[in-house]
């Protein structure tokens, strides 16, 4: 019954063209614009780590004080005595500092141009904390940290344009002046959004390409991407930076249960006060343990335009339904005669129901097909609204195309029911009669 | 004359067509009026003058790859007469932070030591004596900077300049009622102040975003060029070589110095950019929401009509007995006509009052969840009388042909 329906809704598709096309434009319109902002939401919204980001933990220490905090809340980075108060301290399994340094390499060869390479001043345990997985050799350990060895992770991107992909483990490269022995080469990963450097910067980068020890940048007075500072200002030299206001470093740290997670805070607590005690802050301790998700969502890293973009589309969606109600309503009711002889003839309600019903479904198909061109086309010029980091992010995939077609005919099933419901309760008599 | 209750007494056969159009109306109301009011907004936002002379200027990204402290400031020197040497150039300025560069550097400011809040956040800029003139700014008070007054610096050793240049939006807010020129001001907390010497009409800030639409207007130039930082050197062209320049700068300083990186490509992060790109890519954002607000309006507003356009020829096609009935009884075309752009009219004002009440809702949840402007009144009313013509001309066709059905049509029995 289902197949002659379908066959019976294909050919009813082709009675009002006029009234068919305007329900599949408006569909197509509708469940097009919805995909398209989804697609970009879905890309910014996402949990960049979801097998451990109830496990991964950034705290943060109020060292500005009440008249100098962002309204209450502490700064969204650590300034360096809290930082390395924090790493000496070691209350988590694993725990790292890291900023984001721009760095310049020369390729080998005399005539060679330096290219311009982002990277992470990071610790050891940055690697399988965040599970970074690796190519060729590997991260650092705690050694290497603390004896501030010149070692030098790279992304598989990197390594593709300086060594032309070979292993490139054991060799040397230079970056600002200074040389670094490779340890390890990562495959590619690249977690999007960025969530573990949100400090000042959008969440949506390019690519990275080095990894080096924190430890070390220091020694090298590798500059941070960003730096706030509040008070004075007049600090001379980077040991002067380093004792200034300035926050700078972000912290990470890894807790695996609840309890160590309420140790932690404890512990944080325990640090204000004790800075309290000492006269450090002249205020009470104002710290925070925010786990990834958490803090995607307290540093708003869906950017606006991809909210208010989904919700005008939801909006446009529901309008584009609204339409297809009353059109199918016209549809349907056009053909009252026809239903009177079918109920005349014995098919019950029911059978009206669902043979209107699958109608519907028909025009749901043609609309998601329409649907499904417009999304691709849409896709490519999401670049108009967002940045290019988070325009790339948006692309057709399998599980789009289906929620496409899914969404298209399930809306329109929907939309049917009230019109179908009405075709299933025209009384045969007065069909019949007025012939 | 036009009988309103026999038009309600039928709406009220065809509950659910009225119902459905009546709520479409709406919904396309509440969303046409929030976004054209965006639209606005964004236009707006991105309509501000920068208070510098945008055509024929170029800017150009520098960093240094081997280099540091004061011997920066001796290649910056070798670069700016390289520069100025090229065919086409009228001038050039070296400076960190320009308008709408893409962020910068802002901190506080107040205009006495040890101020527990500042009394404002400003934007600065770091600049050369030619600055100012390359960017074609208006001095309106007091002079520009000297070049025995530029000092080599890097950003960990920031000595309090002297010397400052403000815009006059900050020296109105800083002193009130009062002349800036010659005043202190404390920048970043400094223990010891510099002195104002200069007032510029207007500059804007680093950045368009709108997290920095209230500072957009405060900027201060300080005299120093920073050495660990990425400096632009900013290229006044004579009045049309802007291209020609643009071909050749990137050689011309690769050719005295290749240990530096220009980033090459053409987004926000290129190295060389017209201050047109600059421009663009600032308001990016903008002016993409705006046209796509604009998309979804039309599109919107041809859905609604054309589902209206629907629905009455279905209407018109149930009702053509009664309408002959009508015709034969003595009714013109015109009360036929009249009848049906009533009874839309009816439909259509009951959706747009419907859609006021969603139009300020909606935009009360923005307010909420996105910090927007409050939406005001007149794009209301422009939404209002846009819908309610729209469904009038959405009615026209098929009540016109509902007008031409005969009399006859009354004897016949379908």
């Amino acid at each position: 019954m289902f197949a002659y329906y379908f066959e019976l809704g294909l050919r009813s598709l082709r009675r009002n063209p006029a009234l068919t096309a305007l329900m599949v434009m408006a569909i197509g319109f509708g469940v097009a614009a919805s995909m398209i902002t989804y697609s970009v939401f879905r890309a910014v919204s996402g949990n960049p780590i979801p097998e451990k980001s109830a496990q991964l933990f950034t705290p943060q220490i109020d060292s500005w004080g009440p008249q100098q905090n962002l309204k209450g809340e502490p700064a969204d980075a650590l300034n360096y005595i809290d930082a390395m108060a924090l790493m000496r301290a070691h209350r988590a399994r694993r725990q790292t500092l890291l900023y984001g340094v721009g760095m310049s390499v020369l390729p080998s060869g005399n005539d060679s141009l330096p290219v311009a390479a982002n990277g992470y001043a990071v610790y050891g345990d940055f690697f399988p904390m965040f599970e970074v997985p690796f190519l060729y050799g590997g991260g650092w350990n705690m050694a290497d940290d603390d004896r501030r060895a010149a070692v030098v992770v790279l992304s598989e991107e990197f390594n593709q344009k300086l060594f032309d992909g070979a292993n490139s483990v054991g060799r040397e490269i230079t970056l600002d002046g200074h040389d670094y022995r490779i340890a390890g080469v990562t495959r590619h990963w690249d977690p999007q959004p960025r969530f573990f450097s949100l400090f000042n910067t959008s969440g949506f980068k390019d690519a990275t390409d080095f990894y080096l020890p924190f430890t070390r940048a220091l020694d090298v007075q590798a500059n941070p991407g960003s730096n706030s500072c509040r008070g004075h200002m007049d600090f001379s030299g980077w040991d002067g930076w380093l004792r200034s206001s300035c926050v700078w470093a972000t912290p990470w740290v890894e807790l695996d249960s609840a309890v160590e997670v309420a140790r932690y805070g404890k512990f944080l607590e325990d640090y204000a006060t004790d800075q309290q005690r000492a006269g450090r802050f002249a205020w009470a301790p104002n710290v925070r343990l925010r786990n990834v998700m958490q803090w995607l969502d307290y540093q708003h890293v869906v950017p606006p335009e991809s909210r208010i973009s989904l919700l005008v589309s939801l909006g446009f969606f529901a309008i584009c339904l609204v339409n297809t109600i009353g059109l199918l309503l016209a549809k349907f009711l056009r053909r009252a005669g026809e239903i009177g002889i079918r109920r005349a003839l014995g098919a019950s309600r029911r059978e009206i129901y669902t043979q209107y019903l699958i109608e519907a479904a028909t025009v749901g198909l043609a609309g998601g097909v329409l649907g499904l061109l417009l999304t691709t086309v849409g896709i490519s010029g999401v670049g108009l609204l967002f940045q290019p980091q988070i325009a790339r992010l948006a692309h057709l995939d399998f599980s789009l195309v289906a929620l496409t077609l899914a969404v298209a005919i399930l809306a329109t099933v929907v939309a049917a029911f009230y019109p179908a419901w009405r075709a299933a309760r025209v009384q045969p008599a007065w069909q019949l009669k007025s012939n | 004359m036009l009988q309103i209750k026999p038009v309600l007494a039928a709406l009220k056969r065809h509950k659910a067509g009225t119902v459905l159009i009546g709520l479409q109306i709406a919904l396309t109301l509440a969303i046409v009026c929030n976004a054209l009011f965006l639209i606005q907004q964004k236009v707006t936002h991105l309509s501000r003058t920068t208070g510098i002379v945008e055509s024929d200027l170029l800017t150009v990204g520098s960093e240094w790859t081997n280099a540091s402290g004061a011997e920066v400031g001796s290649l910056v020197r070798t670069d700016l007469q390289t520069l100025r040497q090229l065919p086409g150039v009228a001038d050039v300025g070296v400076s960190y932070g320009y308008p709408l560069r893409g962020g910068g550097w802002n901190d506080g400011v107040s205009t006495k030591p040890d101020a527990k809040q500042s009394a404002a956040l400003a934007w600065r800029f770091f600049v050369d004596d030619h600055v100012l003139s390359v960017l074609g700014a208006k001095l309106i008070a007091g002079r520009n900077f000297r070049p025995d007054e530029i000092h080599v610096v890097d950003s960990h050793n920031l000595v309090t300049p002297a010397q400052l240049i403000i815009t006059k939006a900050l020296a109105d807010k800083v002193y009130p009622n009062q002349s800036a020129l010659g005043k202190p001001l404390y920048i970043a907390a400094a223990t010891s102040p510099s002195t104002i010497i200069g007032i510029i009409d207007h500059l804007q800030g680093g950045s368009a975003s709108s997290w920095s639409d209230a500072i957009s207007d405060y900027v201060v130039l300080e005299p120093k060029l920073l050495t660990d930082k990425s400096n632009a050197y900013l290229v006044r062209a004579q009045p049309g070589q802007l291209s020609a320049i643009t071909k050749v700068v990137r050689t011309a300083l690769f050719k005295t110095n290749r240990m530096r990186i220009i980033p090459d490509g053409e987004g926000e992060g290129a190295g060389v950019r017209s201050f047109a790109q600059v421009r663009e890519q600032a308001y990016k954002s903008d002016r993409g929401m705006a046209i796509i607000m604009s998309v979804i309006c039309a599109v919107l507003l041809i859905i609604t009509a054309a589902g209206i356009v629907g629905l009455t020829s279905f209407w018109v096609s149930q009702r053509r007995k009664q309408i002959g009935v009508r015709r034969a009884l003595g009714a013109t075309r015109g009360d036929i006509l009249s009848y049906f752009l009533a009874e839309n009219f009816l439909i259509s004002l009951g959706g747009v009052l419907a859609g006021i009440v969603l139009a300020f809702g909606m935009s009360l949840w923005l307010v909420m969840h996105f910090e927007t402007q409050r939406l005001s009144l007149p794009y209301v009313l422009v939404g209002v009388l846009l819908l309610l013509l729209l469904g009038q001309a959405a009615t026209l066709a098929p009540a016109l042909r509902a007008s031409c059905i005969s009399p006859v049509e009354a004897t016949r029995s379908t």
